[in-house]
C-alpha cells in the first residue's frame, strides 16, 4: 500500500484506573473523506480523539495516523493536522486575533486572506479577551484557527455544538469546502442532522467499542424502513409477516416498521388492497443510533 | 451590615472548609509548630539570663536586624527571643494564606464557572463571598488558638503566648477582606492575588521603614497593619486594646467588598473590559512567548515590590555604619547566616529572604503549567507540531528568567541606595547584584522541583509547596534554633553563598547546578510519558 490511511485504529483500549473508557474500539478514516465519529455521552468519543493526537497512551492495540505512531511522531504528525477540543477554554487575557494568530503560528504560518475570510464569515470579534467570549464564540476562535491552517486532517470534537444556526450553516459550508479541496475530515458529534449532511462514512461507539461504521447507506440496509400508509380498503392482516411490526391501525391508514428482507412482500399486499397514499421514510440516524445501542446493550446484558 | 446571613452561606462555608481540610490545618499546625519549636529551642541556647540580655541588646541595637523582622519587645524573656524572628514574617504568613484562602473561593471561582452554578441556586448574592471570609475568619481563630496552646505547652507564659498569637491571627483578619476587596476590584483571581499581596508588602515596607526610624513612635509603624500587631508588644506591655484597630479595620474592607459585590456584573472587574489587539503580535509566537506575556504582569509587579524592598534595605544599611561592633552583636547576626561584618551579614539575610520570595514567584510560574493542563489549553498547544518537552522547558525558562530578573532588580536597588562611604556606587551596585545573584542557583533549583514534580503528575505538582516552605523555614529558622547540620544541609537555601561578606564556593554552585539538570531530565522524561489528563 503506497496510501496510508489517515486515522486506522484497531482494538483500542484505554483504561483510566479501573473505568474502562475504550474497550477494543475500532475506527478507520479515509483519505478525502468527512466522517462522522458517533456516540452516547461518554462512550469515549474524546479518549479516542486525544489519544490520536498522542496526548493519552493507549492500553494496548494499534493507534496510527498517516501510518505513523501519534506518541512518538507527535510533532511531525501534528504539522499534518488541525484540532478542535469539545469544550474550548482560550487564554483569559489573550484576544481572539491574538489566540488564532497564536495557533496558527504554532502550526507554520497562516494564509492571511483566509483568515480574515474566516474571521468575516463566522462573524467573529477578533477583538475580544478569552475570558469575554461566550461559549460559542470560544468555539469559533479554535474552528478559525483550525480552517486557516494549511493541513491535510481536521480532527473536531463536537465542532458545533454552541454555534448558533447562521453560523453552524457557515461552519457546515466550510466542511464542505474542506472535502473539496481534499483535505481529510474527523468530526465528532452528537448531532446526527450534522453527521448525515456532512459525512461520507461513520462509526457509531457505545460503551467504547464500536457498533457500526460505514456509509450512511449501507447503515441503512441493517435497519427498518418506517412506512406510512392509508388505503382503499381494510387494512390487510400483516401481523403475519416476519420481519413487519406494526405500530398503529386506524381504520384505512397504517404505520409499520419494515426490515429490509420483509419490504417486498409488505408492498404487494398493501398494493393489493389498494394504496390511496404512501409515505415511506428510510431510517433516521437517531433510529439507527437507538437501533445500534439497544442491540450493543443486548449483547451485553444477555 | 444587613441582620442576619445570605441565605446559603453555611452551606458555602462548609463545602469551603471541606476543600480546605487539608492545606489549612497544614498551615495551621506549620506555624503553631514552628513558632513552639523556636520557643523550646531558643530556651537551650540561651539558657542563662545574661545571655538573653546581650542578644537582645544586640538586636535592639541594630535598626537593619529591626527593620527585617521587626522589634524586639519586654524584658528579653526566652519567648521574646526565640519569637522575635517569627513575629512578623509569621503575620506576613498568616496574611498570605488568608489572601490564597479568600482569592480561592471568591474568584478563582468565578474565573471557572463554577460560581455562576450556584449564583443560578437561591443562594444569596453575597453568600459566597462571606463564606469565604468566615472560612478565612476560622482559619484565623484556628492559627491563634493552636499557636497560644503550642507556645504554653513550651513553657511561654500564658498572656504572652496568647497575645504573640492573636497577632497572628489578626493578621490574617485583616487581610482577608482586603483580598476580598481585591477580588472584587481586579479581573481575574490572578489579578486579585497580585493586588493583595502587593498590599501587604506595602504594609510590611511602611512597617519597615517606621521600626527602622524608630519602633515606638513612628507614625509609619502605626498606619502599617503589620505594625499594628507589634504595638501590641507581645511580650511587654500587652496592650490588647490596640487588637481593636485590626478588627475595625477588618469590618470596614469587608463591608467595602461587600458593597462593591452588591453593584458589579458577574464574572467581570471593576475596571470595564477594553477591546484589544485583533492580530497576534509577532513576540507571541511560540509557547515561551505566550508564557511570558502570560506571566509579564505578575513579574513586573513583583519587580516593583522587589526594587521597593531593596531601597530600604539599602538606605536602611546605609545608616548602620556607626553600629557597635560588639562581641553578642556577632553572636546574634551569626545565627543568622554570616559571621562577617554587621552590615554585610544583614544584606545577605535580606537577600536570603528575598530569595525565599522569589521561589514562591518562579514555583508558581512554574506550576501555572499545571492550570493549562487542567484548563485544557494544554491540548490546544499540544496537538500543534510542539513537543511536550520544548512546551514544558518554555514554562520553566520564563519562570527561571523572571526569577533571576527579581533578583537582579532588588540587587541593583540595595547597591543604589546603599552608600558605605568608600566604594564607589558602580563597584557597590556590582557587588550588591552578584550577592543577590548568587541566591539564583537556589531558586532554579526549586522551580525544576516543581518542574519534575508536574512532570511526574498534574496532581503532585502542588507537592512543590510544603517543600519549599520547609526550605525556607530550615534556612531561616534552623540556625537560630540550632538545628543539625544535616537538617540544615536539606534546604538549598542554605548552600547558596551568603553574600556579601560570606564565601563564594564554586563547588556547592556546581552541586546545585547539577541536580536541578538532573530534575530537570525527570520532568521531561516523565512528562512526556504521562496522560495528559
Ligand atoms: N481523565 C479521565 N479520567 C478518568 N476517566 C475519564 C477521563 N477522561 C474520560 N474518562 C471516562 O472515559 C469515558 C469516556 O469519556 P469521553 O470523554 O471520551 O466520552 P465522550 O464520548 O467524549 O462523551 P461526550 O459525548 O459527553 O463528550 C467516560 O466514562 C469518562 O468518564
Ligand atoms: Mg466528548
Amino acid at each position: 500500500m503506497t496510501e496510508q490511511l489517515p486515522v486506522d485504529v484497531r482494538g483500542l483500549v484505554k483504561r483510566f484506573g479501573r473505568t474502562t473508557a475504550l474497550d477494543g474500539l475500532d475506527l478507520r478514516v479515509r483519505r478525502g473523506e468527512v466522517h462522522g465519529f458517533l456516540g452516547p455521552n461518554g462512550s469515549g468519543k474524546t479518549t479516542t480523539l486525544r489519544v490520536l493526537l498522542g496526548l493519552l497512551r493507549r492500553d494496548a492495540g494499534v493507534a496510527r495516523l498517516f501510518g505513523a505512531d501519534p506518541r512518538r511522531d507527535a510533532v511531525e504528525l501534528h504539522r499534518r493536522l488541525a484540532y478542535v477540543p469539545g469544550d474550548v477554554a482560550l487564554w483569559p487575557e489573550l484576544t481572539g486575533g491574538e489566540t488564532i494568530d497564536f495557533l496558527t503560528a504554532l502550526r507554520g504560518g497562516v494564509d492571511q486572506a483566509r483568515r480574515d475570510s474566516l474571521v468575516d464569515r463566522f462573524a467573529l470579534d477578533p477583538t475580544v479577551r478569552g475570558r469575554a467570549y461566550s461559549r460559542g464564540n470560544r468555539q469559533k476562535v479554535a474552528l478559525v484557527a483550525a480552517l486557516a491552517s494549511d493541513v491535510e486532517l481536521l480532527v473536531l470534537d463536537e465542532p458545533s455544538a454552541g454555534l448558533d444556526p447562521i453560523v453552524d450553516a457557515e461552519f457546515r459550508r466550510a466542511i464542505g469546502e474542506e472535502r473539496d479541496r481534499g483535505r481529510t475530515v474527523l468530526l465528532s458529534s452528537h448531532v446526527l442532522s450534522e453527521v448525515e449532511a456532512l459525512c461520507d462514512r461513520m462509526t457509531i461507539i457505545h460503551r467504547g467499542r464500536t457498533v457500526e461504521s460505514g456509509s450512511l447507506l449501507e447503515l441503512r440496509h441493517l435497519t427498518r424502513t418506517t412506512v406510512i400508509s392509508e388505503l382503499a380498503g381494510p387494512v390487510p392482516r400483516l401481523d403475519d409477516l416476519t420481519g413487519v411490526h406494526t405500530s398503529q391501525l386506524d381504520g384505512r391508514r397504517v404505520v409499520c416498521e419494515a426490515e429490509p428482507a420483509a419490504m417486498q412482500e409488505l408492498m404487494r399486499r398493501l398494493a393489493s388492497t389498494g394504496i390511496v397514499r404512501l409515505d415511506v421514510r428510510p431510517p433516521t440516524l437517531e433510529q439507527l443510533f437507538l437501533a445500534d445501542i439497544a442491540r450493543d446493550t443486548g449483547v451485553e446484558t444477555s | 451590615m444587613t441582620p442576619g446571613w445570605p441565605s446559603g452561606t453555611g452551606l458555602l462555608l462548609r463545602r469551603a472548609l471541606r476543600r480546605d481540610r487539608v492545606r489549612l490545618p497544614a498551615v495551621v499546625l506549620g506555624l503553631a509548630g514552628t513558632a513552639a519549636l523556636s520557643a523550646a529551642a531558643t530556651a537551650a541556647l540561651y539558657p542563662a539570663a545574661s545571655d538573653r540580655a546581650g542578644a537582645v541588646a544586640a538586636v535592639r541595637a541594630t535598626p537593619a536586624l529591626v527593620a527585617v523582622y521587626g522589634p524586639l519587645t519586654g524584658a528579653g524573656s526566652a519567648g521574646a527571643l526565640a519569637l522575635w524572628k517569627l513575629g512578623t514574617l509569621g503575620a506576613v504568613a498568616a496574611a498570605v494564606v488568608a489572601v490564597l484562602t479568600v482569592v480561592r473561593h471568591t474568584r478563582a471561582e468565578e474565573d471557572n464557572g463554577r460560581a455562576e452554578l450556584v449564583a443560578s441556586t437561591p443562594a444569596g448574592r453575597l453568600a459566597p463571598l462571606v463564606a469565604a471570609l468566615l472560612a478565612a475568619a476560622c482559619f484565623a481563630a484556628a492559627l491563634t488558638a493552636a499557636t497560644a496552646a503550642g507556645l504554653v505547652l513550651t513553657g511561654v507564659s500564658w498572656a504572652d503566648a496568647a497575645a504573640f498569637a492573636a497577632v497572628w491571627g489578626s493578621a490574617a483578619l485583616v487581610f482577608a477582606p482586603v483580598a476580598a476587596l481585591a477580588a472584587e476590584l481586579a479581573g481575574s483571581a490572578r489579578g486579585a492575588i497580585t493586588a493583595a499581596v502587593l498590599a501587604l508588602l506595602a504594609a510590611y515596607v511602611v512597617r519597615a521603614i517606621g521600626d527602622a526610624d524608630d519602633p515606638q513612635r513612628s507614625w509609619l509603624v502605626r498606619v502599617s497593619p503589620l505594625g499594628w500587631g507589634e504595638l501590641v508588644e507581645p511580650f511587654g506591655t500587652h496592650r490588647w486594646w490596640l487588637l481593636v484597630f485590626p478588627a475595625a479595620a477588618a469590618v470596614l474592607c469587608s463591608t467595602a467588598a461587600l458593597v462593591v459585590h452588591g453593584r458589579r456584573d458577574f464574572g467581570s472587574g471593576w475596571l470595564p473590559a477594553r477591546p484589544g489587539r485583533a492580530r497576534g503580535s509577532r513576540l507571541v509566537h511560540g509557547p515561551a512567548g505566550l508564557a511570558w506575556r502570560r506571566e509579564r504582569g505578575l513579574f513586573a509587579a513583583w519587580t516593583a515590590g522587589f526594587v521597593v524592598v531593596g531601597v530600604l534595605c539599602g538606605s536602611v544599611t546605609s545608616r548602620v555604619g556607626g553600629l557597635v561592633d560588639g562581641p553578642r552583636m556577632r553572636e546574634v547576626v551569626a545565627a543568622l547566616g554570616g559571621p562577617q561584618a554587621v552590615t554585610d551579614a544583614f544584606l545577605a539575610a535580606e537577600f536570603g529572604l528575598l530569595a525565599a520570595v522569589a521561589a514562591i514567584v518562579v514555583a508558581a510560574a512554574v506550576l501555572r503549567a499545571a492550570s493549562e493542563e487542567r484548563a485544557r489549553r494544554a491540548d490546544l498547544v499540544l496537538s500543534a507540531p510542539l513537543s511536550r518537552t520544548r512546551w514544558l522547558l518554555s514554562h520553566l525558562v520564563v519562570a527561571c528568567v523572571g526569577g533571576v530578573v527579581l533578583l537582579a532588580a532588588a540587587g541593583v536597588s540595595v547597591g543604589l541606595t546603599y552608600r558605605p562611604g568608600s566604594a564607589s556606587p558602580l563597584a557597590e551596585v556590582g557587588r550588591s547584584t552578584a550577592a543577590a545573584l548568587a541566591q539564583a542557583p537556589a531558586v532554579v533549583l526549586v522551580a525544576c522541583i516543581a518542574a519534575a514534580l508536574y512532570g511526574v503528575g498534574r496532581g503532585v505538582a502542588a507537592a512543590v509547596w510544603p517543600v519549599l516552605v520547609a526550605f525556607i523555614l530550615v534556612a531561616e529558622v534552623g540556625p537560630v534554633v540550632g538545628a543539625a547540620p544535616w537538617v540544615l544541609d536539606l534546604s538549598p537555601f542554605t548552600h547558596v553563598a551568603h553574600l556579601p561578606g560570606g564565601t563564594y564556593d564554586v563547588m556547592s554552585t556546581l552541586w546545585l547546578t547539577a541536580i536541578a539538570a538532573g530534575l530537570v531530565v525527570v520532568a521531561v522524561a516523565a512528562f512526556r510519558r504521562r496522560d495528559l489528563a
